[in-house]
């Protein structure tokens, strides 16, 4: 299918909005009424046809605006794109990766053709048409990593392998979860998870660490992660909390359906081919609850879920404050009824709201 | 009593043990103020490692009584410093001269310690050279995330960022790499309401 994209804006005036097909695609979380911390990976091996599991890079309606905010938040601040000068390799493995990827995925959008190691580069919805040589820094107008990651969605996370533990030293972090790439480059596994309440003390974060570090190329694995945000911003960063905290005090019962977004994440992780490291792109994708609800199965259930999260999750995440105004919206969604198992919208099976 | 235990905390918090004598053909120490206490421990315990010794003393508060002691415990070389900054150039020529085996004994406040060891292994040095002991202070070297800058000696949480005046809630997330805490604005979503400083740990 040929993607219509969006001129929208995810600050400011915030004119960010998903298409009927954009919601219906949207990455819902929960496969159950109830959430809590797992190791929930599985292999990333497409999925079905138009859903965002589908290529190894979902690109949607809304990729040339990310790409334009992402663009924004670089000029204002350099330190959100970083590597470590070992990572260099990592940058080029990356670009390999994504290149090939959208180019055999996307023939209409993407291409790439390759003479030995110059290569041309055709980015179509922003207008890119650049010739290079592979492994050349000098031949790219930025590194490899930023290079590429100025055109794909979602940050990144360049991940170094050494002394059986992962090392965040490279990434490109735009569109984050309220964490800062600028103070947790350099550190492994456990101490940028720091942070997060419950999970060290369930094991969660060693049962992840040896999943990730037996991941082999070829095989990559994928998992979602989420949180809330008011307004569709992407840049829920720490280094400009003082800016968007207050946003969060703008939510009343009439604008909280088209205010309050549920915020997912689509974490994917691959081994490199050379460098041996693993990326890890987190994608982020925004939904409106008013949107939201608008698929009977998810209204049931998102407001479940927010109801039993025990507190301590539900203050890591963000929203403990406009928890009681979100769950007066949801419940008017809830009519009691069994939902089925799994992520799918499931429009055509589940009876439609009673209330 | 210049030891203090911390309170348990999350894993990028950086813990201290107690400085144990290691043979070696080199014994680098760095210390400020009641730091020293910890080299004079040392150097009772094994005094032929204080005699290969060369250490690096920053005095701050602690004035010239340590320092008096420390000349008496018998370094191959001390130098003393009028600040942790002006030692490093010094400190990163000797690092750039160390030999297989070195021991690097820090203590101190956690600020010392941390940015000692950030040039430690910068220089690369392996962290199972280095060993640390906290004394003294507790004062937190604090990053504030939002403009970059750093503030050394935080005594209180809250506290207002010395670059960009922001009031600042100090979080145990910890750089190793900045060897500084996280500070974080406090009162984002509501803007003025700061809550009364209180004293780390109190």
């Amino acid at each position: 299918m040929t993607i219509q994209f969006n001129d929208e804006t995810f600050r400011d005036d915030y004119t960010f909005r998903n298409s009927d097909w954009a919601i219906k695609r949207f990455p819902f979380p929960f496969h159950e009424d109830s959430y809590m911390y797992s190791v929930n990976m599985e292999q990333h091996r497409g999925g079905p046809e138009g859903s965002v599991f589908e290529k190894r890079f979902d690109v949607d309606e809304h990729y040339i605006s990310e790409m334009r905010d992402r663009a924004l938040v670089l000029a204002e601040d350099p330190l959100r794109c970083q590597s470590l000068p070992h990572m260099n390799l990592a940058g080029w493995d990356l670009l390999e990766l994504i290149m090939v990827s959208k180019s055999e995925d996307y023939p209409d959008l993407f291409e790439l053709h390759r003479k030995g190691d110059k290569w041309r580069w055709i980015n179509k919805p922003l207008g890119i048409d650049d010739t290079f040589t592979f492994m050349d820094d000098a031949s790219l107008p930025y590194g490899p990593m930023e290079y590429i990651t100025r055109q794909a969605q979602g940050d990144f996370a360049l991940l170094d392998q050494r002394e059986n533990n992962l090392w965040m030293d490279a990434g490109m972090v735009t569109t984050q979860a309220d964490w800062s790439l600028d103070f947790d480059i350099g550190m492994n596994f456990f101490e940028w998870h720091a942070p997060v309440p419950r999970a060290h003390e369930m094991g969660v974060f060693k049962r992840a660490l040896k999943f990730l570090l037996n991941i082999q190329q070829g095989s990559p694995a994928r998992r979602l992660n989420w949180t809330m945000t008011v307004n569709p911003l992407l840049d829920t960063s720490p280094e400009n909390y003082h800016k968007w905290g207050v946003q969060k005090t703008t939510l009343t019962p009439e604008n909280i359906g088209r205010k309050q977004h549920l915020r997912v994440e689509l974490q994917t992780f691959y081994r490199l081919p050379r460098s041996n490291a693993l990326v890890f792109p987190i994608r982020c994708y925004l939904i409106a609850l008013e949107d939201l609800v608008t698929v009977p199965k998810w209204g049931r259930r998102l407001h479940r879920v927010i109801r039993d999260l025990p507190e301590d999750l539900a203050t890591y995440k963000g929203f403990i404050r406009n928890r009681p105004m979100i769950l007066d919206y949801l419940s008017q969604y809830d009519d009691g009824k069994p939902t089925a198992p799994g992520i799918w919208p499931d429009l055509d099976t589940e009876p439609p709201l009673e209330k | 009593m210049s030891r203090f235990t911390f309170p348990p905390s999350i894993p990028s918090r950086p813990v201290y043990g107690t400085l144990a004598p290691r043979e070696a053909a080199q014994q680098l120490m760095v210390a400020d103020a009641e730091g020293a206490e910890a080299l004079l421990d040392l150097a009772a315990a094994a005094p032929e490692v204080m005699a290969k010794a060369h250490v690096i003393y920053i005095p701050r508060h602690s004035g010239e009584a340590l320092v008096a002691k420390l000349r008496e415990a018998g370094p191959a070389i001390l130098h003393v410093s009028p600040s942790y900054l002006a030692s490093v150039p010094r400190l990163r020529r000797i690092l750039s001269d160390t030999v297989m085996g070195a021991q690097i004994y820090l203590a101190g406040t956690e600020g010392l310690i941390g940015q000692a060891m950030n040039e430690t292994l910068q220089a690369g040095i392996p962290m199972a050279a280095i060993q640390s002991e906290h004394r003294g202070s507790v004062a937190r070297r604090v990053q504030c995330v939002h403009c970059k800058g750093i503030t050394e000696d935080v005594m209180t949480d809250p506290f207002v960022c010395s670059h960009c005046g922001l009031n600042l809630f100090v979080r145990d997330h910890y750089s190793r790499r900045l060897a500084a805490f996280q500070g974080v604005c406090i009162d984002a979503e509501d803007p003025g309401e700061v809550p009364e400083p209180v004293e780390l740990y109190r």
